[in-house]
């Protein structure tokens, strides 16, 4: 192992890597993952960079707390096994956080580095270890079934992982979770971990939630969620698919059967603009336009499979993460003009600062202050434009952004034969309509307090449901703090008579 | 994995299947349905619940096989699974005493209009069951219907069962009291014929619910893929429905969008008849 005793002023020298990526005309028109990864001497390289500071502000930009600077200086080190074992003591899915948190938002955005020059590549890094991880793992199991001997750096590994996947003595408690979303996810990690029970019941017939049906193959890869969730199967955790709670079964039912519940049911129905023309063929909500090419592969072409609307131009509504997808996603698919129609400017949009920068170097097209007015159709009820009005930014709203104002004579016709409304979601009823106590709040979102405790005791809410549209990381942040609150009330509760 | 516990030919490319689904029998309302994939690589498919058995754990389905995906899984033996079975899904029917209740069933929508007719003689309702199909050999359930329904209506196009015509003729017999006059009616099968039976109904001012099938994937309310207008307002038929008020149901915009992704069902088909 190397020793990382560099001097700040040679941690300075050295400037922030960059990632490697396929090539923006290239990847357009595929679906193979955009970023390379690090190479392990760049890895290395970038975690010298971290001057290991006393009082490690990133952590606090992390919310899940993740022991950035310990896991850096093992990075550093070379020893990326030690680096894996300290990431997963704290980040159930850290093959996941590494691609998708807005890491300039959070633990980067903290970084002293960041002051005088760019702060560290977190989450780079992040996805390098869980990666080498995932890698080194794989192989020291096949080495093992193939009856080899595992070298000292797989076995290394091995009882890094152990260590992570060791079973606790069981409590004799039952969890449920509601969700294999990112907040079901950690949730179910953690208290498996505290030797609880724990079963998922998931409403789809394939486990990951958001990272499985929303975010695309190009940034998020399915065999990373794959085996990020393996690595609970392997902890115990039980997920059975096909559960819709609320309709196969309600949250009463479920408090009859277990301890304690944990409800991360996701993101509800997805918002339309309400102007006219929206049921026009070739109008999708993102959730059904990324559902069909993530969750159910339309991409792939065959017989049998999901279908879904190739446009020559597609026009996308929206300005956030969901909406960057579906446009990349369109661009994918063979679109000739792939269209972002957001009504404010590009400083007020909500997307990943990466996503933005990658959706114009594959050519998708920014029309920025525009908004809708109407979806025009041609007689058999098939969308051959949409109506747009320019927009100019007034006093800020309640969100604290400057508020668009629609600008008198500025309407204009964009032709497109595929329109994708990414605009947002609403609360999904379907579990709160069949629990009556559950307090909702007035969006019908559930009420809970920081520590995830709902009105109902021993059930604990996170992630979308309770935050409306949030991110994949304050989902896990939250299905933490609940599985360690969880663990609490059982605890507190003793055993059921 | 969902196993087969019995499958029948009931017409032409009708099949009933049995199938081991011990949560959704169990939680099961009538005018639900369920999702299915066949295999990993098979769409979703909504089908109605045409009956359920709590105790042995098992849901009846009716299946028309006239895509790829609905042959596949008719075509699953005795003993055979089905990858996913997620429901029960959408509202149940919303069951009460009205009196006289035409049911009015089209083709295959025999096969919905079953258990909703069913649970409504079960509160006490007098059912009239009106079923129509192309001609005799697609005529279903008659026998099941006669068990509960006060008369049994038969229709056919080419009049080789029944009488000839649409089910529209005997269901204004029934409204221009020829027949028991109806105080509500319920409708499923083809977009045109539900359209019918809501314009045969809406002078007379009969409440008139029907029951709809648009595409949808996830069928929990997420994709939206599945919306209708009714009354001018956007509802999901996965949460909202399926069962709408027939007399404020934008039935051309439905329509349409049922056509969405023939052009992809017609390269399946073409497909199909290619392979041996």
């Amino acid at each position: 192992m190397a020793s990382n005793s560099l001097t700040p002023k040679e941690r300075l020298a050295i400037g922030r890597v960059h990632m490697p990526e396929q090539e923006a005309m290239e990847r357009a028109r595929n679906f193979t993952e955009v970023n390379l990864g690090l190479e392990e001497a760049v890895a290395i390289r970038e975690a010298q960079r971290c001057l290991q500071c006393k009082n490690p502000v990133c952590i606090q930009g992390c919310p899940v707390n993740v022991r950035i600077p310990e896991f850096l200086n093992k990075v550093a080190e070379g020893d990326f096994a030690s680096a894996a074992a300290i990431l997963k003591q704290t980040n159930a899915l850290p093959a996941v956080c590494g691609r998708v948190c807005p890491q300039e938002v959070q633990c980067e955005s903290k970084c002293v580095r960041g002051v005088k020059s760019e702060p560290v590549a977190v989450g780079y890094l992040e996805r390098f270890v869980a990666d080498w991880a995932m890698q080194h793992e794989a192989d020291a199991t096949k080495s093992t079934a193939e009856g080899g001997c595992a070298t000292k750096t797989m076995g290394a590994v091995a009882a890094a992982s152990s260590s992570h996947a060791s079973k606790p003595a069981p409590t004799g408690f039952h969890v449920l979770v509601v969700g294999a979303g990112p907040g079901g996810l950690t949730a179910a990690g953690e208290l498996a971990r505290m030797g609880h029970d724990v079963t998922i019941f998931e409403a789809l017939h394939a486990p990951g939630g958001v990272l499985r049906y929303g975010i695309p193959e190009f940034r998020l890869p399915k065999r990373i969620v794959d085996a990020e969730i393996r690595q609970l199967e392997q902890l115990g955790v039980k997920i059975e698919c096909n559960v819709i709670v609320g309709k196969t079964i309600t949250l009463p039912e479920i408090l009859r059967e277990f301890d304690a519940c944990f409800i991360a049911n996701g993101a509800g129905l997805p918002v339309f603009m309400n102007v006219p023309g929206e049921n026009l063929n070739g109008v999708y909500s993102a959730n059904e336009f990324l559902t069909r090419v993530n969750l159910m592969g339309a991409y792939i072409s065959g017989p049998g499979r999901t279908p879904i609307i190739r446009g020559k131009n597609v026009v996308v509504i929206g300005g956030g993460n969901v909406a960057m997808d579906s446009v990349r996603t369109a661009r994918r698919l063979g679109a000739e003009h792939a269209m972002i129609f957001y009504r404010r400017t590009e400083d007020e949009m909500p997307a990943r600062v990466e996503e933005i920068k990658h959706a114009k170097e594959e050519g998708v097209e920014f029309h920025l202050l525009e908004a809708p007015l109407e979806v025009l159709g041609s007689d058999d009820g098939w969308v051959k434009g949409i109506s747009m009005q320019k927009m100019a930014l007034g006093e800020p709203d309640a969100s604290g952004r400057r508020r668009p104002v629609p600008i008198e004579g500025s309407e204009h016709v964009v032709e497109c034969d595929v329109v994708v409304v990414a605009v947002g979601t609403r609360a999904n009823p379907l579990l709160t309509a069949t629990a009556p106590e559950l307090k909702v709040n007035k969006w019908g979102y559930i009420e809970a307090d920081a520590t995830g405790q709902t009105s109902i005791p021993g059930v604990y809410a996170g992630g979308d449901i309770v935050r409306g549209s949030a991110t994949v990381i304050l989902a896990m942040g939250d299905g933490k703090v609940a599985a360690a609150n969880i663990d609490k009330y059982l605890k507190t509760k003793g055993r059921r008579a | 994995m969902f196993e087969i516990i019995a499958n029948e030919t009931l017409a032409p490319m009708l099949h009933r299947m049995v199938v081991k689904a011990p949560r959704v029998a169990k939680a099961r309302q009538a005018g639900q349905f369920v999702i299915i994939r066949k295999d990993d690589e098979s769409e979703r498919v909504p089908l109605t619940i045409a009956d359920a058995d709590a105790a042995n754990g098992t849901i009846t389905l009716i299946i028309q096989s006239i895509g790829l995906s609905t042959q596949r899984i008719v075509a699953t033996p005795v003993g055979g699974h089905l990858r996913d079975v997620a429901g029960p899904l959408g509202l149940p029917t919303h069951l009460k005493k009205w009196g006289n209740v035409a049911c009015v069933g089209g083709g295959v929508g025999t096969a919905v209009l079953y258990p909703l007719a069913k649970a409504l003689a079960e509160v006490g309702n007098d059912v009239y069951a009106i079923i129509g199909a192309r001609s005799k050999d697609y005529v279903i359930l008659e026998n099941e219907l006669a068990r509960f329904a006060k008369a049994v209506y038969v229709l056919t196009e080419d009049g080789s069962a029944g009488q000839k015509g649409l089910v529209t003729l005997a269901l204004k017999d029934m409204i221009e009291g020829r027949l028991p006059k109806p105080d509500a009616v319920f409708a499923v099968g083809p977009v045109p014929m539900m359209a019918a039976v809501a314009e045969a109904t809406r002078p007379a001012g009969i409440p008139t619910t029907v029951s709809l099938n648009p595409i949808m994937i996830d069928g929990t309310g997420m994709c939206g893929g599945c919306r209708v207008s009714v009354g001018g307002q956007t509802k999901f038929a996965c949460v909202d429905g399926p069962e709408f008020d027939g007399h404020a149901v934008d039935f051309k915009s439905l329509s349409n969008r049922l056509k969405m992704y023939r052009r992809h069902e017609e390269e399946c088909r073409v497909g199909l008849k290619e392979k041996p």
